[in-house]
């Protein structure tokens, strides 16, 4: 198994789907095959993943047009590998959420195995160029899948969406343009070793001339960089396309959108900007710590007052992932100077990717509860319900499992990351840590607001016929529960994937 | 990294090695009735009993082993690391884990048993039993843990329990906003007890308690701690204690997070008994009790001031309540405060021992309680009963024993533990504060009871047909069959006379004359000695609290009990002479509707305006962007169509180019968007490039 035959599955097999699946059975079988396969796929490099040595595995690297320094560099560390299989757990699940919905025809099943050949690309690429085609590839059938099953203003959220991200995507490749004329290569790991010694900063100052320092030229190629990952994480206040995206998309898509592509950005931050603007984000790091507290407090108030199930769940995720961007800003905050203080750096990022990976489980999982509902009652304003738990009682009790894992609760999937997050944050930025454990209390007012409007109280007589969950749809969601407890009871097999990349990013070799 | 010591290597006590036993057995007990269906009710409660009748075995057990071996033992083991390092849990046993372990399982195995018939009629009994074997898992695993994160992962499972169990009844909109307050207020607390958490983490590089020397409770960490300054001129370890005491204030009711405690006997009585009196209330005294070594001076001070209050607070509030179950509820608060105030001015043996005391006296009463509303056709409006102990001699008999235990009556439990922390607060030598609030709550702990006792148990019997309302009824209403009062079936008497004589017999083992506890406690050697008695000051102590309490159930007497008190719709003796006072009482000194008008509604507020920052900020700004790009559009167009137009053709050429451009910037074609960012991007690689070479 190699990368590009990983990589190439899901794109050839999306093919195959729009070919073969004339019939919806055959389209979804094959679809769910496929997903099944690359799932698989993905564990099996996650298997021959060795977390002791250093530096990337499963490497390629094929000269593609030299005089432009394109070169097909392909390869995983223990981040990347975390990426592959959430990526293809995520898109496995969707694709089962999609089991029963008549309208996902097989464009629909194909787009959305199109999109995980492009987050299998964009987890994989070492050289920014390829790297920036499966980045803006897998934004693509992503448009479309809001675009064509969406609710009644897709029209409006796909084109926010799409362009809004385009426009990050932009200051993302010139920034890279430039770096290119500055060092002479695009490669993300040559990359890095230059930003190690200070070279990136140099090469700057001597080939671009703006008019202003050189400094000031990092500072800007540092900030564009930033903008395509802030808006794709997204990062307040470049969030403004999230909710009405994530609410607009069909549910099953909402899952893709929130479980993985959301987690590009976080990628971004972690493969991209810590490693090759070191310097430029520590200069930046006051309005960037505060950037990430108000992605994780600002959304957790706004999602207390949303009235729509799906607009909740969104203003959720982006809190969550306020936790990641706190983590990355302490891991850019710590400079070496204090070694006692290299504990508190991985335990920041050991927690970033353990939050990844739980964020991208619970999310997925909560937004296919909310497709089953969407599908069973055709509503979900959190007004609507009203004592569920009698009608309903496994769909509930299954779902309040995932809502105490998203709430962090000690033994699910959510604690551990946080924890982490939060353990490393605290003695390098107090207080922004502690302004951010605000963020931690309203996640709890507005999930428990959820469960106390549509699962308790009398039962709103509409819903008294609303039927349970099938047996089934309940043997799908036995895996997805029973990873939620395994991560959360026993965080090594994550945290064991990922320990070498930690220690080599803190020894500050390579990427 | 500190190498994760255990003592496991050595051939240590097999109770030792299988100490996570006593908190898994129960768990497991749960996992497994959650897969139950609804109709296995007898499997699903024999799983809870006999789990939890393992756990009180072994718990005993490791009682005598602590006996004979009264050092701190423990057993550690890495958990998962992050880089270079483990992060690490571990269990121990010492005495105040082994006095815990037996207290929660024996009293739980009761209220277990007392759950079998209160239950008897309830849909959901399978998952009842769940949940409570859950609740005795993360309970039993707060005791042993001897890792602070371990210690509040279960510390937040037991939260979660006490969660589920006050929303039991989840029909019921009281119950389902009851439950959601004690998990937020008491949250509140816990983002504190986070913080110092992670910040104890980060001082002294573990969160274990004992290593090997190189625990967090250790000497080198407390002594390091204690040295360090904070910016503000604070011992570290004094934020540290003062965070970690921010989630004891939430567990157990303290002001001014105390709200959430008498909202949640919405739940079912036996939970109110277990979780809301006996165990859960009282982790956060236990929580203080383990993390003692850390405490310094002045968070001892501030805990014996917040306990002092409380105490006084809440026994003011339980005099003007009409539920049975919320007069219980304040007086719980209350009597939580007298266990900060022992911890904070005599240490953990006198807050342990009140704790232990308590434990028994207050699930007796709540026991009581239930088996008085069972009796009642689920009334818990005091004025409503009347004459009870005449239908219910073994309930009101227990229920005395329980009352004078929690008033102090001489020689009852409750006498000797809270004798001890009068004794203690009038030494304290910061200020005699504490001791006049501590012994005026002790005044008022006696009045209250003593008017419950006569409204429910004395006096005619008042209107019991007309009360019983099943609308009113926490049941569903299927389940609410209305009968005379009657006494409990023995599956229910009997655990309140096994409670009762603890309550009554229970504090001989912590006299000032034979201290077995506090010795026990504090690994001394113990004496009997009568001349104990003759310190100076002792005595005289013992009967000012003792003329206190007699004060107390005398007025209690002469308001409630010298005329009996004929109609529910009488006005309260009390109220009639001091009515204002009374009122404000009555309705809990306002401290919810406070919370509403401050609080709430800042929270409200910052919603709102994060909402609206959202929609026309935030989005505003994307929204002109794009205004202006579509009028550049327009502009574009109409410069096209109205100036460049030179002939018909052209014209024609050039609208339809226009109308193109305008749909393609509104129509939402990808292949537009690329193209145009194509060219842009050529653009300016060009500008870019060009600039290269100048």
């Amino acid at each position: 198994m190699t990368i590009t035959e990983l990589t190439s599955l899901p794109l050839f097999g999306g093919c195959l789907v729009l070919l073969l699946g004339r019939n919806r059975a055959v389209a979804r079988a094959l679809a769910l095959l496929l997903g099944l396969c690359s799932l698989g796929n993905a564990l099996w490099i996650w298997h021959g993943f060795n977390p002791a040595l250093p530096g990337f595995q499963y490497e390629v690297w094929r000269t593609w047009a030299p005089s432009l320094g394109i070169v097909y560099h392909v390869g995983v560390d223990g981040l990347g590998v975390l990426m592959l299989v959430l990526s293809a757990m995520v898109v496995l699940m969707s694709l089962a959420a999609s089991w029963n919905n008549e309208k996902h025809s097989r464009l629909y099943l194909a787009l959305v195995l199109f999109l995980e050949g492009g987050l299998f690309g964009t987890f994989t690429a070492l050289n920014f160029v390829h790297w920036f085609i499966f980045w803006e590839l897998s934004l693509i059938p992503a448009f479309f899948l809001v675009r064509l099953w969406g609710g009644p203003n897709r029209n409006r959220a796909s084109t926010q969406f799409f362009l809004y991200t385009m426009v990050g995507s932009i200051a993302l490749l010139l920034a890279f343009l430039a770096l290119y004329l500055a060092t002479g290569t695009f490669d993300f790991v040559d990359l890095a070793r230059l930003a190690q010694h200070g070279d990136i900063a140099r090469e700057v100052a001597q080939n671009i001339h703006w008019g202003v320092s050189g400094d000031t030229t990092g500072m800007i190629l540092f900030w564009a960089a930033f903008l395509g990952f802030a808006v794709k994480t997204p990062v307040v206040p470049f969030h403004t396309w999230l909710p009405a995206t994530y609410a607009e998309a069909p549910s099953e898509t909402t899952m893709l959108l929130t479980g993985a592509m959301s987690k590009m950005g976080i990628y971004g931050f972690l493969r991209i900007l810590l490693p090759i603007f070191p310097r430029e984000m520590q200069h930046a790091l006051t309005p960037l710590l505060w950037l990430a507290v108000a992605t994780i407090v600002l959304p957790a108030f706004a999602a207390w007052v949303q009235k729509d199930l799906k607009r909740t769940f969104a203003y959720s995720s982006v809190n969550h992932l306020g936790y990641c961007i706190l983590g990355v800003c302490v891991a850019a905050k710590f400079t070496g100077a204090d070694a006692s203080l290299a504990a508190e750096k991985s335990a920041a990022l050991t927690g970033v990717m353990l939050q990844i990976f739980s964020h991208a489980l619970t999310a997925a999982a909560l937004f296919w509860f909310l497709t089953l509902l969407e599908r069973r009652a055709a509503s979900r304003g959190i007004d609507d319900f009203g004592g569920l738990r009698k009608v309903i009682p496994v769909f509930s009790g299954l779902m309040g499992i995932a809502i105490f894992a998203s709430l962090g609760l000690p033994g699910l999937n959510g604690f551990p990351g946080e924890f982490l997050i939060f353990k490393g944050a605290f003695p390098l930025v107090p207080w922004a840590t502690a302004i951010s454990v605000l963020g931690l209390l309203m996640t709890a007012v507005f999930l428990l607001t959820v469960i106390q409007k549509v699962f308790s109280g009398p039962v709103n007589p509409r819903w008294q016929a609303l039927p349970d969950l099938t047996l089934a749809e309940r043997w799908a969601f036995v895996p997805v529960i029973a990873l939620m407890f395994a991560i959360g009871l026993y965080p090594q097999i994550i945290t064991g994937m990922i320990h070498g990349t930690v220690m080599q990013w803190i020894a500050g070799v390579g990427l | 990294m500190t190498p994760i010591a255990s003592q496991v290597a050595a051939p240590t006590a097999w109770i030792l090695r299988y100490l996570w036993l006593i908190p898994v057995l129960p768990i497991l007990a749960a996992g497994f009735s959650a897969l139950l269906p609804k109709a296995q009710r007898r499997l699903s409660a024999t799983l809870a009993i006999g789990s939890m009748s393992g756990s009180l075995l072994l718990a005993i057990w490791a009682l005598v082993h602590t006996i004979a071996e009264p050092a701190v033992q423990f057993v550690n083991f890495p958990w998962f690391q992050f880089g270079a390092q483990w992060v690490a849990l571990g269990w121990l046993l010492d005495p105040l884990a082994a006095v815990m372990l037996v207290m929660v399982t024996f009293v739980g195995l009761l209220i277990f048993i007392y759950s079998l018939g209160y239950m008897a009629h309830d849909d959901n009994f399978t998952r009842f039993f769940c949940f409570l074997s859950l609740f005795a898992g993360a309970m039993l695993g707060v005791i042993i843990a001897n890792s602070l994160l371990l210690l509040f992962m279960c510390w937040e499972v037991v939260g979660l329990t006490s969660y589920l169990l006050i929303g039991f009844w989840f029909h019921r909109p009281a119950a389902a906003a009851a439950a959601k307050k004690a998990f937020i207020v008491t949250r509140v607390g816990d983002l504190g007890l986070l913080l110092g958490m992670v910040w104890l983490y980060a001082q002294s590089g573990t969160l274990l308690f004992y290593n090997s020397g190189a625990g967090c409770l250790e000497h080198t960490a407390v002594a390091a701690m204690g040295a360090h300054l904070t910016a503000a001129g604070m011992a570290v370890s004094t934020g540290i204690g003062l965070l970690i005491f921010c989630g004891a204030v939430g567990k157990s009711g303290q002001v001014p997070l105390h709200v959430w405690l008498p909202d949640a006997m919405e739940g079912p009585t036996p939970v109110s008994a277990l979780i809301h009196a006996a165990t859960m209330v009282a982790a956060g005294v236990y929580l203080m009790a383990r993390v003692y070594p850390l405490l310094d001076h002045t968070t001892l001070a501030v805990i014996a001031w917040v306990g002092a209050i409380t105490a006084f607070f809440a026994a003011c509030i339980a005099v003007a309540q009409n539920d049975i179950k919320r007069i219980l509820a304040y007086s719980t608060v209350s009597q939580l405060g007298y266990m900060m105030l022992g911890l904070g001015v005599g240490g953990v043996a006198v807050g342990m021992f009140h704790l232990i005391t308590h434990a028994f006296f207050k699930s007796l009463l709540f026991l009581g309680a239930g088996s008085v509303i069972h009796g009642c056709s689920e009334e818990q409006d005091i004025r409503n009963m009347g004459g009870l102990r005449r239908f219910m001699p073994i309930t009101f008999v227990t229920y005395a024993a329980a009352m004078l235990a929690l008033c102090g009556f001489p020689l009852f439990a409750g006498f000797w533990s809270k004798d001890a922390i009068l004794e203690r607060a009038h030494l304290w030598g910061l200020s005699l504060g504490p001791y006049y609030l501590g012994a005026l709550g002790a005044l008022l702990t006696a009045f209250y009871m003593t008017r419950q006792m006569y409204y429910v148990f004395f006096g005619p019997q008042r209107a019991p047909e007309a009360a019983a309302k099943p609308s009113d009824s926490p049941r569903p209403p299927e389940q609410c069959v209305i009968v005379h009062p009657h006494e409990s079936p023995s599956v229910m008497t009997v655990p309140l006379v096994l409670l009762a004589v603890f309550a009554v017999f229970l504090g001989f083992v912590g006299t000032p004359a034979w201290p077995w506890f506090q010795s026990f406690l504090s690994a001394q050697p113990l004496t009997f000695n009568v001349h104990a008695f003759l310190e100076p000051g002792l005595i005289p102590l013992m009967l000012y609290s003792s003329l206190l309490v007699f004060a107390g159930l005398l007025l209690g007497w002469w308001f409630y009990g010298r005329k009996a008190i004929v109609r529910a719709t009488d006005p309260d003796a009390l109220g009639r002479r001091i009515p204002l006072v009374f009122h404000a009482l009555a309705h809990r000194l306002y401290v919810d509707e406070i919370y509403g008008v401050t609080v709430i509604a800042l929270t409200r507020f910052v919603s709102a305006f994060s909402a609206f920052l959202d929609r026309f900020i935030f989005g505003g700004v994307v929204n002109l962007v794009s205004w202006f790009v579509t009028g550049l559009g327009w502009f574009d167009s109409g410069v096209d169509r109205f100036v460049v137009n030179g002939g018909f053709d052209l014209g024609c050429r050039e609208v339809n180019f226009g109308g193109r451009l305008i749909a393609s910037l509104q129509n939402g074609r990808v292949q537009n968007y690329l193209r145009v960012i194509a060219g842009a991007l050529v653009v300016f690689a060009a500008l870019l490039l060009w600039g290269h070479r100048g």
